[in-house]
């Protein structure tokens, strides 16, 4: 082995190691770009889930006034933890539609009963179809659909507190 | 109080890893030096390093079956038990969730490093004194870095006040008998390597690189690797018939994690043979033994840190990942630095002609590193991607056209390598010998062509599975089979074992029928040789699920009695997630696996059916090979132990 090759392997382990601790201190983007930003919902009709609340379909959007399609379920955690979030929007005026992921109308209306009711309607969806549909891979997530019935945003994970503002200003820009 | 012991154990192994450097780094110096070297301190310090790494392996040992012991009594008390168990769960389940978590295998992963250095010290008497003692101060090395990355960022025995009274429970793709003892082979694998990676450290310090040394490594790297090879084909097997996706290897990085500790481990196995018996290759096996244990902690440090995996699987901690990236580049590029520095004043070993035995050798060594190269670019290239602002994953198609051709390569090299003459040999002989092989390799290659419809790379791999069938036992060909020593039979087992897995792989990639049916209940389905009548759909309950449970009656041809089979879709509570059992029907010439999915809503269910001729030849050669490496182990140790007694008689 000839001197300068010697060094080959030291000097490419360095530039691994460069990579790698590259790879792990780039602030990641943990924002999903969903592809369907800027589409029109897919569409879908969905019977209702508790008495007394419609179910949801797509036409209930597109009526020119933006909303949120909020999916979640009563079995979800952190579903809990942004109830108090949505009802914050609800009272700053905006309009909220759900879809329940594999749920059942008993513990959808013990949910409501518990944490309160933000929803104007929502739709059934035993078998994610729905859900998968609008490209939305866990529960919950939270879509800002603009007044022609096309999806604006994708927010994934439970609403914060401090991300209530910002919801509220991106429903107001949806016109 | 238990909690407390193991923490305490963890602390004192700590503290003896380091005073096990110091000895032997003091050790080493001093008789380096002629004024010192016969000094009679010099022998005193040099004589307490070995009874020191018994018990620093001893004291982790302790800690880890405290740890055990914590979660079979299901302490809720301890921080780890109380995020990783349930009470309710059963025991085997409490006593495998010690290492189903970050902490707990980060313990494991050192006590097996220890426990390693320990039998070092306690087993190995052929090596070189100097360079025995140079490589326990390695292995303490590498340990002392592991023990402060647990004390400081993942203590295992954290104390939770209050005490929570259930625990969160393990999760349920996890709870499966299979995989509680997954975990600990392959790291006994993984870990196993680094006793060839401090030899080697050991012998660039004593620059004493020769037969002896090779002789002396052999055991071990063969017994990590035999622990290496089970654990990946145990892996596999369970991915098979867990996931329910009907394929047995994935690319994934955690699979790639355990596949590149192996690719160079085989390399070092060969390379180590060309050391012991020719005295070659010197600087390329001490090169091989880190890059293998560099491999070993790149996995550890990819699966353990995160940052391969998808947004929705754990978080990534750049606390942890960064320490144990500190510690890898402290380790990797301080050998590797060394091995820059010294490898130039290791003594050029014997030379050889191109075809020879050694020659083959090295062209293995050459493809499995190629190889190897490759699975590590593929499995790291998503990281540098990312860099770019480019979000994707290197998948089954890349591996499969870049390392396929090179892996057939190496098939037929494996087939020839047996059969070549140490130093030198003539091509002409080698091909006269090589006659049968390459006839049944060419039959074989015909007679599959004949079918049609089968692609080239499972083409050439049943062609080439046959011909290294053939050729690997020619070793034991026209020999007195009583007189041929062990370490043969395992050599041709595990070539014949290589073969025997190639051959399910070429199978299962050839000859797979696969059909996704919506099927109605009483409504007959083919596939492959089989009738599947779905006969109807019912719930089944079980400790922790609930699952909707299929009985299919299947009959084989016209004639065949009818069997059943059970697939389940089970839905788990907590944590949500709905998985596929899988049913299975092994015959001995396949398996019909089937999977049961999703109702379309008017009362069909969709199937998912596949005959897969000869796929259980995969695990059934990894077996083999690792049966081959005991042998070969086995037989490396007899006939040492016979040495060692001629020469005491003598």
């Amino acid at each position: 082995m000839t001197r300068p090759l010697i060094w080959v392997p030291f000097l490419g382990a360095i530039a691994l190691f460069a990579v790698i601790a590259w790879g792990l201190f780039r602030p990641a983007d943990r924002v999903i770009h969903s592809a369907l930003v800027g589409q029109k919902l897919p569409a879908f009709t969905l019977p209702p889930i508790v008495p007394g609340k419609p179910g949801l379909s797509t036409a209930a959007f597109a009526t020119g006034k933006p909303r949120l399609l909020n999916v979640f379920a009563s079995w979800c955690i952190p579903c809990i933890a942004e109830a108090p979030q949505l009802l914050k929007l609800q009272q700053a005026g905006v309009e909220i539609d759900a879809v329940a992921i594999r749920d059942t109308p008993a513990a959808i209306a013990d949910f409501l009963a518990r944490n309160g009711d933000p929803y104007r309607a929502i739709g059934d969806d035993q078998a994610s179809a729905v859900q998968l549909a609008l490209g939305s891979a866990g529960v919950p997530e939270t879509f800002v659909i603009d007044g022609q019935g096309r999806i604006v945003q994708q927010h994934v994970g439970d609403i914060r507190e401090e991300e209530v503002p910002g919801l509220i200003a991106a429903v107001r820009n949806a016109r | 109080m238990l909690a407390e012991a193991g923490l305490a154990a963890l602390w004192f192994a700590a503290a003896l890893a380091l005073l096990q450097l110091v000895l032997a780094g003091l050790g080493v110096w001093r008789s380096a030096k002629p004024a010192l070297a016969h000094d009679v301190s010099t022998a005193e310090i040099m004589a307490a390093v070995r009874p020191v790494a018994v018990v620093q392996g001893a004291l982790a040992l302790a800690a880890m079956l405290l740890l055990i012991w914590v979660f079979a009594r299901s302490d809720m008390s301890v921080l780890l038990v109380a995020q990783n168990s349930h009470s309710d769960k059963p025991m085997l389940y409490k006593v495998a969730g010690a290492w189903g978590n970050h902490e707990g295998s980060m313990l494991l992963w050192v006590t097996i490093l220890g426990v390693a250095g320990a039998a070092v010290a306690l087993l190995e008497r052929s090596l070189d004194r100097r360079t025995l003692i140079a490589t326990l101060g390695a292995q303490a090395a590498i340990a002392l870095g592991f023990y402060a990355f647990l004390l400081f960022s993942s203590n295992p025995f954290a104390r939770l006040n209050p005490a929570p009274a259930d625990g969160n429970g393990l999760n349920p793709l996890l709870q499966d008998p299979g995989l509680a003892f997954h975990p600990p082979t392959l790291y006994i694998g993984y870990v196993g390597i680094s006793i060839a990676f401090s030899f080697a450290v050991g012998a660039m310090i004593t620059r004493d690189v020769g037969p002896a040394f090779a002789r002396a490594m052999r055991p071990w790297v063969l017994g990590a690797w035999i622990f290496l090879t089970l654990g990946i084909t145990a892996g596999s097997y369970w991915a098979y018939y867990e996931l329910g996706w009907g394929g047995w290897w994935f690319w994934d990085p955690v699979e790639n994690a355990s596949l590149m500790p192996w690719l160079a481990a085989t390399a070092l196995l060969h390379s180590v043979s060309v050391l012991a018996t020719r005295d070659g290759l010197r600087a390329w096996t001490l090169m091989l033994a880190v890059v293998a244990f560099s491999m070993s902690m790149l996995g550890t440090f990819l699966v353990r840190s995160g940052i391969l995996t998808s947004v929705h699987a754990f978080a990534v901690d750049p606390t942890r990942g960064s320490f144990i990236l500190a510690l890898l580049a402290i380790y990797i590029g301080g050998a590797l630095l060394l091995f820059a520095l010294r490898v130039g004043t290791v003594k050029q070993g014997n030379t050889f002609d191109f075809v020879s035995r050694e020659g083959a050798l090295i062209a293995n060594n050459l493809l499995l590193t190629v190889i190897l190269g490759i699975v590590l670019i593929g499995t790291l290239y998503p990281i540098v991607a990312a860099g770019f602002g480019t979000q994707l994953s290197v998948g089954a198609p890349f591996f499969d056209k870049a390392a396929g051709p090179v892996a057939l390569a190496l098939v037929a090299v494996m087939a020839a390598g047996p059969m070549l003459r140490w130093r030198r040999d003539t091509a002409e002989a080698v091909l006269k010998r090589m006659t049968l092989p390459v006839a049944v390799t060419g039959i074989v290659l015909i007679l599959v062509a004949m079918l049609g419809h089968v692609a080239v790379l499972p083409l050439l791999g049943l062609a080439l599975a046959a011909g290294l069938a053939v050729a690997s036992v020619a070793p034991l060909w026209m020999r007195n089979l009583r007189r041929t020593p062990l370490f043969t039979y395992g050599m041709v087992l595990a070539h014949l074992g290589i073969a025997v897995s190639l051959a399910g792989m070429a199978c299962d990639t050839a000859f797979t029928q696969a059909t996704l049916v919506a099927a109605r209940v009483g409504v007959a389905q083919r596939v492959g040789p089989f009738t599947v009548t779905l006969d109807g759909i019912k719930p089944v309950i079980g400790p922790n699920w609930s699952a909707l449970e299929a009985r299919l009656s299947v009959r084989r041809g016209e004639t065949g009695s009818v069997f059943y089979l059970r697939p389940q879709s089970r839905f788990f509570a907590n944590p949500v997630t709905v998985t596929s059992e899988s049913a299975i029907a092994t015959r001995w010439d396949g398996q019909l696996y089937t999977v049961l999915g999703e109702p379309d809503g008017t009362g069909r269910w969709q199937l998912r059916l596949w005959w897969k001729p000869f796929v259980t030849l995969i695990w059934f050669g990894g077996a083999l090979v690792a049966l081959g490496g005991a042998l070969s182990l086995l037989g490396r140790l007899l006939r040492a132990r016979q040495g060692k007694l001629r020469e005491g008689s003598a």
